[in-house]
């Protein structure tokens, strides 16, 4: 069914009883031509670009939980393309361009808001370095502009500018970013994969990758055997698990990234706002609530719960900004595992098993490359060749001295 | 919420300790490959359970400490100095 005011009308004044599930429930079947692993929201957008540019049929989606169960439903909503790095700048700004058409694309509300977001800065160096980064972006074509304080004040009246430890000097402001409804993002890509006939299973655990020579033949579920050509990783925080049982080591490590949502009140805050003299950036949902969220509990985790100092660290950093949110409650907090690559970039490319192709190493930057990382992987698995927008993105760029290291943070997952 | 006992200071909450790493990978000699430093330097093992680490005592006697610890309860089996035999539990 295809959504409009219309159809809303008509479902109204019929009682909403006839609304249908939006995607099917299959079994797997024993043969596709394309599988991939994870229906979050990287796995069901690459299902859906292949089935809908690239016109592929006879492919299913495995979700070992329940769709979008992972990241895509645990992060702080934000979509936005300010980098530096070119690699990044373009391929973060062809994401930000595909979510500005999402919903049209896909018939389906995301909520896609395009509220801005402003980097806040602290110093003359920090300063410089910010309009730095905004050169390059607005050199790319990104839209960038540099605040001093009065504008911040004007535009994020909340916010603390006087700070005795961090006064605020001004901000670097990415018009364009904003957030987006992040469930919305893995219903409705599900829904149009659905639609153009791609099989999403659900409860289907893949525990075991059927490798012939130095080719993939299909995967060992929970739920039976299952042939395929050509097989694509998208499985966030567990990259490496899946990766061992091809026989790859990864320059990956599984981090612990928590988020926070606030009680509900009324509009305090209609910007994203991040803090410069830490690690902190918050926005307000639609509900009301405070989304917010800060560094990485930093150490090895698969536990999908953060610890309290970390908590404490990141509250402290947002009452910093805006002293008045001390006086909220915290509604909801949960974490998620992030695949951190040795330099804070992504991996799109394949793999040295022939039909096998890897999407993972996400770090913090998973939920604003959703649109995009499906494009590019959909092209990368349909052509066996990377496209010009992640042909960076590769395993061997380390070996090569070729690292994406946009913090310069160096070979250390945990602190970029 | 982790407490590791420091083998030199005991157990010690936490937010004392700065993570350091993975503890199981170790420096190449001088003259070894390109791959070889690739590997210490980039790839890890990255384990979900058992997970031999770096745990640096900043808050307290300053000493790096191994640490056995699981990755996906976050529970401690052991904690070591430097150098010295790290126990995990059997089959880990």
């Amino acid at each position: 069914m295809r959504y409009s005011l219309f159809s809303i009308f008509a479902q109204g004044i019929r009682g909403n009883k006839s609304w249908r599930p939006v995607w099917r429930d299959p079994s797997p079947k024993s043969h596709y031509d394309i599988i991939i692993i994870g229906g979050g929201g990287h796995g069901l957008s690459t299902a859906y670009y292949l089935a809908k540019l690239h016109k592929r049929s006879n492919i299913a989606v495995l979700e070992k939980g329940w769709l979008g169960s992972g990241n895509v439903g645990r992060n702080t909503t934000i979509i936005r393309s300010n980098y530096m790095l070119p690699p990044n700048t373009h391929f973060y700004e062809h994401s930000m361009k595909l979510w500005e058409g999402l919903e049209k694309d896909l018939n389906f509300n995301a909520m896609v808001s395009q509220r801005g977001i402003v980097n806040l800065f602290h110093s003359d160096v920090q300063r410089d370095e910010f309009a730095r980064r905004g050169n390059a972006m607005r050199l790319a074509g990104v839209d960038a502009e540099l605040l001093d304080a009065k504008q911040v004040k004007q535009l994020i009246p909340i916010i603390d500018i006087d700070n005795a430890r961090f006064p605020i000097e001004g901000g670097l402001l990415q018009p364009r970013a904003g957030t987006a409804r992040h469930d919305a993002v893995a219903w409705g890509y599900a829904r149009g994969a659905d639609a153009l006939g791609v099989d999403i299973v659900q409860n289907c655990e893949v525990v075991g990758l059927d490798i012939e020579g130095s080719s993939v033949r299909g995967v060992h579920t929970n739920r039976g055997d299952i042939r395929a050509e050509r097989i694509g990783i998208a499985v966030a925080g567990h990259t490496s698990v899946l990766a061992r049982m091809a026989g790859i080591a990864l320059p990956v490590e599984s981090h612990l990234l928590q988020a926070f949502v606030s009680e509900g009140i009324k509009p305090m805050l209609n910007t994203v706002v991040t803090f410069g003299a830490g690690h902190f950036y918050a926005s307000q949902s639609n509900k009301g609530g405070l989304v917010f969220g800060g560094d990485l509990d930093r150490y090895n985790s698969y536990a999908q719960r953060g610890n309290l100092p970390t908590a404490q660290g990141v509250l402290t950093e947002g009452v910093a900004v805006m002293p008045p949110i001390a006086r909220l409650r915290l509604l909801r907090q949960w974490g998620g595992v992030m695949d951190m690559s040795f330099d804070g970039s992504p991996f799109i490319c394949k793999t040295p098993i022939n039909g096998l192709y890897l999407n993972g190493g996400w770090c913090y930057g998973g939920f604003k490359a959703t649109p995009a990382s499906g494009w590019c992987f959909a092209h990368t698995i349909a052509n066996d060749e990377t496209h010009e927008l992640n042909a960076h993105f590769t395993i061997d760029r380390f070996k090569q001295g070729k690292t994406i290291d946009e913090k310069g943070a160096g070979p250390f997952p945990w602190a970029q | 919420m982790h407490r590791i006992k420091c083998p030199f200071c005991g157990e010690r909450d936490e937010a004392e300790f700065v993570y350091q790493g993975d503890a199981s990978v170790s420096h190449p000699p001088l003259g070894a490959s390109t791959d070889d430093f690739y590997r210490y330097v980039y790839v890890r093992d990255n384990p979900k359970g058992w997970h031999r680490e770096w745990w640096h005592h900043v808050g307290g006697c300053r000493m790096w400490v191994q640490v056995a610890r699981n990755t996906l309860t976050h529970e401690i089996y052991a904690t070591a100095p430097p150098f010295k035999r790290l126990d995990f539990p059997e089959g880990a």
